[in-house]
């Protein structure tokens, strides 16, 4: 009997994590302790998490989309989504989550020169170093594109001096991809580069910001007279709004993609609400239901606009309305467990473990890579054409 | 399954039936027939029958076109636009689907009867004020070879109208649908005054007779034969319903650009954009459930009953939130029977109730979903 291609992919694959996901791996655990970050100066949790995440590594299954010679495993969408449903199936961890990852990669991927490529993804597709984001700025929230962190022309370098603010994990991150104005007198979206910065430089500074949550995954970031070399450059100069804007839409999907419950966490509601049942009545039921409801629907959107771009049908700004409607919706489904959990809920890491925290992290969710609001406005002008 | 994305066929059937809906179906035609007392248009029937629409969901070899239920939610999508009003969601998707499921001679011919147009249907299930198919109580006791019936069915759509019902009843093990003509003896039908002018009956049934004969599928297994026909039209009523939110969107969004208050046009108000954008998002993710219904009706039917009612929940959630936001927007000239946005109000309403409302399908959601 002959297989048809991606069937033999699949038998392969299973093999082969069936061979190599070490058994403490296969918890599905995505909580914010069991996440494999990577980085110079990651401490590894167990010695599973080191053999999972090598093992992988070696395969290019820690970004099994990307090239193989930037460190990938070169998977067709439809692959992709055969790793995903045989991942799934042993409860298998993902072997390491990051921004260079989630963020960096598909700017560099689409806007980087092959030399930048071989040089910054590869050691990303290792966890061996670790990225974060600099974007906002005290003064440029909403308004992004007004940052006034600035990189002068130093001849063969920049000379940055500002300060970025809710850049995460900044202080554990080894590199930072950052905004910089290199025009002043350029309209505010014409005169922003695409900067990559090492944390080490002399001049770089972090501060981890308390959140409400009770977690640090923030930072303020300080820049004084950085040196950056002009090859750090991504794209072109003064036109890093394009790459900004590009990556954006990558940073909305994925945000969205959070809320639609593909994470995990849509298949609890349920169960949590069964095991209160009793206690909480018809109004939470009737609530959860509503949310299933809505969960349902916007998974199958995010499902929808897969297929439509890869019809080559474009999916236009839609990942604004995505953002939106998945974090409103997944804010609404952490009051539910709230809820649902009552008096258990209201303890740091009590009976329900972090469930407190978890709900309060979601309050960034239609804030953080655009509010809400501004996704609404992209919407009505864009789409929809109302004046501006 | 086939991708969530309209193919090339299902996009040219869309355009050409908005071609057609356009001049036949426009809203004025409907508050044309309000105005003359009556909905039913039984030339213009038959040149959807012409069209092949009528005979959408039956076999070619009864006469039918058989282009399936995404198809069918594609016409039913463009008619809700403009609230096109025909015997399509009860006869050429609803009757088409239960007589699919029985293979004798007399549904084949009942089959061609719908395609050609020659025979409209509609369906008798509601006998209290909500939807609920499982507890109907109408008697059909058996009386010798046969069946008496007895009892009162409402909300029956196109029941003044159509040449033969659907009766569903309580039979000695269980309920049984009965396909019967409207003219049999101790058939009685009141007209409804429907707020949305569509053809509705009250009918009552005294000693109306039925043979074994008039009997769609087995005697007190009527679930068999109406389940598929129920999803069929609730996820062909979704679809109309997202047409009619789409309708009345784009109507909303037009008028954001005309009027002017303050001195300049109201759509640059960010309060009334993001009202607007906030609906048009609500209304792109009930179209992906629209979609995955037809998909899965077509594919994978025996599993169909949490996408179909996901469908029609949602639907129903957005209609009812698009013609409120439509009339709000539109202030004072929406309330007036001199403007469309009435009639989509109306029609929503009714559609909402119609085959379950948004507790019954996300009540079928959380079940199916383990609450």
């Amino acid at each position: 009997m002959t297989l048809n291609p991606i069937d033999e992919f699949r038998a392969e694959l299973r093999a082969w994590l069936n061979e190599n996901c070490p058994e403490e791996m296969r918890d599905g655990l995505m909580s914010e302790e069991g996440i494999c970050w990577g980085g110079k100066d990651w401490v590894f949790t167990s010695e599973a998490q080191k053999i999972w995440l090598g093992r992988c590594a070696s395969k290019g299954y820690t970004v099994p989309t990307w090239p193989v010679e930037y460190g990938g495993a070169g998977l067709s969408r439809e692959q992709e989504k055969v790793f995903g449903e045989e991942m799934a199936l042993i409860n298998a961890r993902s072997p390491l989550e990051s921004f260079g990852i989630w963020m960096l990669g598909p700017a560099l991927l689409h806007f980087g020169s092959h030399e930048q490529k071989l040089q910054y993804l590869p050691p990303v597709a290792r966890g061996e170093v670790r990225w974060c984001q600099g974007y906002s700025e005290p003064g440029a929230g909403s308004d992004l594109a007004n940052v006034q962190t600035h990189g002068a022309d130093q001849g063969d370098h920049w000379l940055v001096n500002g300060q970025k603010i809710w850049t995460s994990y900044a202080d554990k991150a080894d590199w930072i991809f950052a905004l910089v104005r290199t025009d002043r007198d350029a309209p505010k979206h014409k005169g922003i580069s695409f900067l990559l910065m090492s944390m080490d430089d002399a001049g770089v500074e972090t501060r981890p910001i308390k959140m409400i949550s009770g977690i640090s995954p923030f930072c303020e970031t300080f820049f004084t007279d950085v040196k950056v070399p002009k090859e750090q450059i991504v794209g072109t100069e003064n036109r890093g709004w394009d790459v900004a804007k590009y990556l954006l839409t990558h940073e909305r999907e994925m945000i969205s993609g959070g809320g639609a419950g593909l994470s995990g966490g849509g298949r609890a509601l349920g169960a949590v609400i069964n095991d209160t049942m009793d206690e909480m009545g018809a109004t939470l039921r009737a609530d959860a239901m509503r949310c299933e409801v809505d969960t349902l629907a916007i998974g199958l959107t995010l499902e929808r606009y897969k297929d439509q771009s890869e019809a080559g049908q474009g999916a236009g700004d839609a990942s604004a309305m995505l953002k939106y409607m998945g974090t409103e919706l997944n804010k609404q489904r952490h009051e539910l467990m709230m809820t649902a959990g009552g008096s258990n809920a209201l303890e740091w890491d009590g009976p329900l473990g972090n469930r407190a925290g978890d709900w309060l992290r979601t309050k960034a969710n239609s804030i953080e890579g655009g509010t809400s609001e501004v996704m609404l406005s992209i919407v009505s002008r864009r789409v929809l054409g109302l004046p501006g | 399954m086939t991708k969530l994305v309209m193919t090339e066929e299902e996009t040219m059937l869309a355009d050409i039936a908005r071609g057609y809906l356009d001049g036949a179906m426009p809203v004025s035609k409907l508050r044309e027939m309000r105005d003359a007392g009556s909905t039913q248009d039984a030339a213009t029937w038959k040149e959807m029958a012409d069209m092949g629409w009528a005979g959408v969901l039956v076999p070619e070899s009864a006469g039918g076109s058989d282009m399936g239920f995404a198809a069918a939610n594609v016409i039913a999508h463009e008619m809700g636009k403009t609230l096109a009003v025909s015997p399509f969601l009860s006869s050429a998707v609803i009757a088409a689907t239960a007589l699919r499921q029985v293979s004798d001679a007399r549904a084949q011919s009942a089959l061609a009867k719908i395609a050609s147009g020659e025979a409209t249907y509609a369906l008798a299930v509601d006998e209290g004020i909500k939807f609920n198919p499982e507890s109907a109580q109408m008697d059909a006791r058996g009386d010798g070879n046969g069946f008496r019936l007895n009892g009162k069915k409402q909300f029956v759509v196109d029941g003044a109208m159509a040449d033969r019902l659907l009766v569903l009843a309580r039979t000695s093990d269980g309920l049984t649908l009965f396909d019967i003509p409207v003219d049999r003896a101790g058939i009685d039908r009141e007209k409804s005054n429907m707020i949305d002018a569509r053809d509705v009956a009250r009918i009552t049934f005294e000693d109306v007779e039925a043979t074994g004969e008039d009997v769609l599928g087995a005697v007190d297994s009527a679930m068999d034969v109406l389940r598929p026909a129920l999803q069929a039209g609730q996820a062909a009523l979704a679809a109309e319903m997202a047409g009619l939110s789409a309708g009345a969107f784009a109507m909303t969004v037009e008028y954001l650009k005309e009027r002017k208050q303050f001195g300049v046009e109201i759509g640059k108000f960010q309060a009334l954009q993001h009202r607007a954008a906030h609906l048009w998002c609500e209304i792109e993710v009930t179209s992906s459930a629209i979609l995955n219904a037809g998909r899965m009706l077509d594919e994978d039917p025996e599993n169909a009953e949490l996408a179909v009612s996901l469908a029609k929940a949602r639907a129903t959630e957005t209609a009812i939130l698009a013609v409120q936001e439509g009339l709000q927007m539109h202030g004072g000239i929406g309330m007036t029977d001199a403007f469309d946005m009435g009639f989509y109000m109306k029609r929503a309403r009714v559609s909402a109730e119609w085959l379950g409302d948004y507790s019954y399908h996300a009540e079928k959601v959380a079940n199916t979903r383990g609450f």
